[in-house]
């Protein structure tokens, strides 16, 4: 209906024939830089602990266990289906996720320079669990610590392909909409622990 | 021209000393922050990414029936609808029609300028549709019906207390004037609707050719329920917001969120495309992108100005717009205010509908400083001054402006009688005390000019012509 009217209107206004083929856009920009692993865990903590969120450092898959299980004592938990949480042994009595305290989930990436957590939604891991409960623990192998937004650009050049979802997480969700006060836990979660398991 | 002017409005929003602090204090945060976060040390190649980010903007609105094409591909095959609008009357009747459909009832919305621009809500309610604002800033203008202050912050013109009085009346709380405790309210009101809600409406930052996707920028995590919890996700965007790939946005995201606040990154960032897909946990059953229109053809088909286009909506020369501190949001006439606004309001509504615009400025630079798309605002503001003058010149008006130029125009060709003016003038012109004119004789004080006069004080002029002291200067 609308469709042809529109592409003309916009063919037209731009001068060009039907048909006209394009010329190349810009190259892309995107910058390469490699740290040590040491660095890059050095970077990602200071990020996210300015942005008030917490790092824990784990040197086996057993410790990420014993503190995963030490913080939710008491409380009401969802965990996704990561299959990196059940290689921890991670193994929670799930409660719907609107009603839970904290939710658990792997990640498929996090980069270091802005402190962020990448989530790829699939069989793994929901969109939900990151989200609806107030706080959010991340269980990441360190192995999966890039460098920097446009290092996840350059491995994962069209995120679409495989995923109706990818949400980049720097923090934990804040507003500063009255009077420009900081406040943390708008409608996202207001706490964000990443634990980042050595291995 | 000064008809048009809103002068008592003006008058009022500069003669209210908190809302003044209030506008100043905020924009002058957010300058702070952005300059933190665009320095030589936290983010050594500034001024390339502008440099590659507004020929990424050039290179996709030049080729946009390419990319809008690609586009559509791609969202159809990732399982998602495409909706072509001309106008905000047709986004409202197909969102209309697919509710109706669906029989869905309350609709949640997070933050979209957009949707601003079309007056979505007014639409949707007045059949009966809730519709739902679920950014804190702008829940509390719907509340208020008010429309935003600010492109990227909409209730920066209010305070806690404002928000107190609004919560109170509105939600039959009780007040609460603690932002923490303001906020937790907004949470508790707003997640029972998320979890209701059969319709969530984003807007998009970017719409990604190479991948059918919206990408939506945000903090509070609105956005994310908006499309993730409602079975049914429908995003509204202009149709300018296409850039070619996803890689590109290694470049917008690093500009974006430094501009507007000076975040590194927003706190969240989802690149979304099409409905669940098999074997996904959850997401929206059904996916519908609807491309806006709604005159941006119009700004498209002039070859300099379509630059206005390349806008990622920062806000970022609002904020260092001396004439935006002074005169906030709601004094300009349409949802998108201070330098951005004066360029694309007269291009959309037509240069004599509120031909004042493009005047609101100095001209002083500021806001092409800072821009992150490097839109020359102040030279398409001259373009537009010159648009309205030749408009009004169709319409017959401006005779006194055009005598006066034309007179001028003929003295300035005529060298000898243009120095015989200058030397009469420098001999006649008005003695003034410590080297300023406090006061112009009476024979200058008349018309417009009177009035300019009245508040400046000007400079005395030279005894002599600069053409005399230029032949009589020694050696």
């Amino acid at each position: 209906m609308n469709r042809e009217a529109m592409l003309e209107r916009v063919r037209i206004a731009l001068g060009h024939k039907p048909g006209q083929s394009i010329e190349e856009p810009p190259p892309v920009y995107l910058t390469r830089i490699e740290r040590s692993k040491g660095e890059r865990i050095a970077l990602f903590t200071a990020a996210l602990e300015a942005l008030a969120g917490r790092v824990v450092r784990c040197a086996t898959r057993e410790t990420a266990r014993d503190t995963v299980t030490s913080m939710i004592a008491g409380k009401q938990v969802v965990a996704s289906q990561a299959s990196y949480l059940r290689l921890c042994g991670i193994s929670i009595e799930n409660v719907e996720t609107p009603d839970a305290d904290v939710g658990i989930t792997s990640a498929d990436y996090a980069l270091a320079d802005t402190g962020t957590l990448v989530m790829i939604s699939g069989a793994e891991e929901s969109r939900l669990i990151s989200l609806l409960p107030p706080t959010h623990i991340a269980v990441v192998p360190v192995s999966r610590l890039l460098e920097n937004l446009d290092d996840l650009l350059t491995r994962v050049p069209r995120p679409a392909d495989g995923t109706s979802s990818m949400v980049l997480i720097t923090g934990p969700s804040r507003t500063a909409d009255i009077e420009q006060i900081l406040v943390r836990g708008v409608h996202g979660p207001g706490e964000i622990t990443v634990i980042l398991v050595d291995d | 021209m000064s008809a048009f002017v809103p002068l008592d409005q003006l008058r009022n929003t500069m003669a209210d000393a908190s809302l003044q602090t209030a506008i100043y204090a905020a924009t002058g945060r957010l300058i702070t922050k952005r300059k933190g976060s665009v320095g030589e040390e936290t983010l050594p190649d500034y001024q390339a990414l502008r440099d590659q980010a507004h020929g990424i903007k050039r290179h996709a609105i030049e080729n946009l029936d390419f990319y809008l094409k690609q586009l559509e591909t791609n969202v159809i095959a990732h399982g998602g609808h495409v909706v072509w609008c001309n106008s905000g009357t047709e986004v409202a009747d197909f969102i209309l029609s697919l509710a109706k459909q669906r029989g869905a009832r309350l609709i949640v919305k997070s933050k979209s300028m957009t949707t601003e621009e079309i007056d979505l809500n007014e639409r949707l309610e007045h059949h009966q549709l809730e519709a739902v604002e679920t950014d804190l800033g702008e829940y509390i203008l719907q509340l208020a019906h008010q429309r935003p202050y600010h492109i990227v912050a909409p209730a920066l013109h209010m305070t806690r207390f404002d928000v107190a009085d609004i919560f109170t009346r509105q939600l039959g709380v009780e007040r609460e004037e603690v932002i923490e405790n303001q906020t937790k309210i907004a949470r508790r009101v707003l997640r029972e609707k998320f979890l209701k809600a059969d319709i969530g409406i984003t807007g998009a930052n970017f719409l990604v050719a190479d991948s059918g996707a919206a990408v939506v920028v945000e903090n509070e995590g609105n956005a994310r329920l908006s499309s993730s919890a409602p079975r049914i996700h429908i995003v509204i965007a202009g149709i300018e917001k296409v850039i070619p790939r996803a890689q590109d946005l290694g470049v917008f995201l690093k500009l974006l969120g430094r501009s507007a606040t000076g975040q590194a990154l927003t706190v969240y960032t989802s690149f979304l495309s099409g409905p669940r897909r098999t074997g996904e946990v959850d997401g929206p059953d059904e996916f519908h992108l609807v491309l806006l229109d709604n005159g941006r053809t119009k700004l498209l088909a002039d070859a300099q100005k379509r630059e206005s286009l390349f806008c990622i909506r920062c806000g970022a020369c609002l904020n260092h717009c001396p004439v935006y501190r002074k005169i906030g949001g709601h004094n300009y006439p349409w949802v998108y205010s201070g330098p951005i606004g004066a360029i694309i309001t007269p291009q959309f509504h037509g240069v004599l509908k509120d031909p004042w615009l493009p005047y609101a400025s100095s001209l002083c630079g500021a806001c092409a400083e800072v821009c992150p798309v490097k839109i020359d605002i102040p030279r398409l503001l001259l373009d537009l001054r010159s648009d309205v003058v030749q408009a009004r010149r169709w319409k017959g008006s401006a005779r006194v402006e055009q005598a006066t130029f034309r007179a001028f125009a003929w003295i300035a060709t005529h060298p000898r009688i243009y120095a015989s003016l200058g030397a009469w003038a420098a001999l006649l012109a008005p003695r003034g005390d410590n080297g300023w004119l406090r006061r112009l004789p009476f024979f200058m004080r008349v018309g417009a000019l009177k009035k300019w006069v009245s508040e400046r004080d000007l400079p005395v002029p030279a005894r002599k012509s600069f053409r005399q002291y230029w032949r009589g200067r020694p050696g």
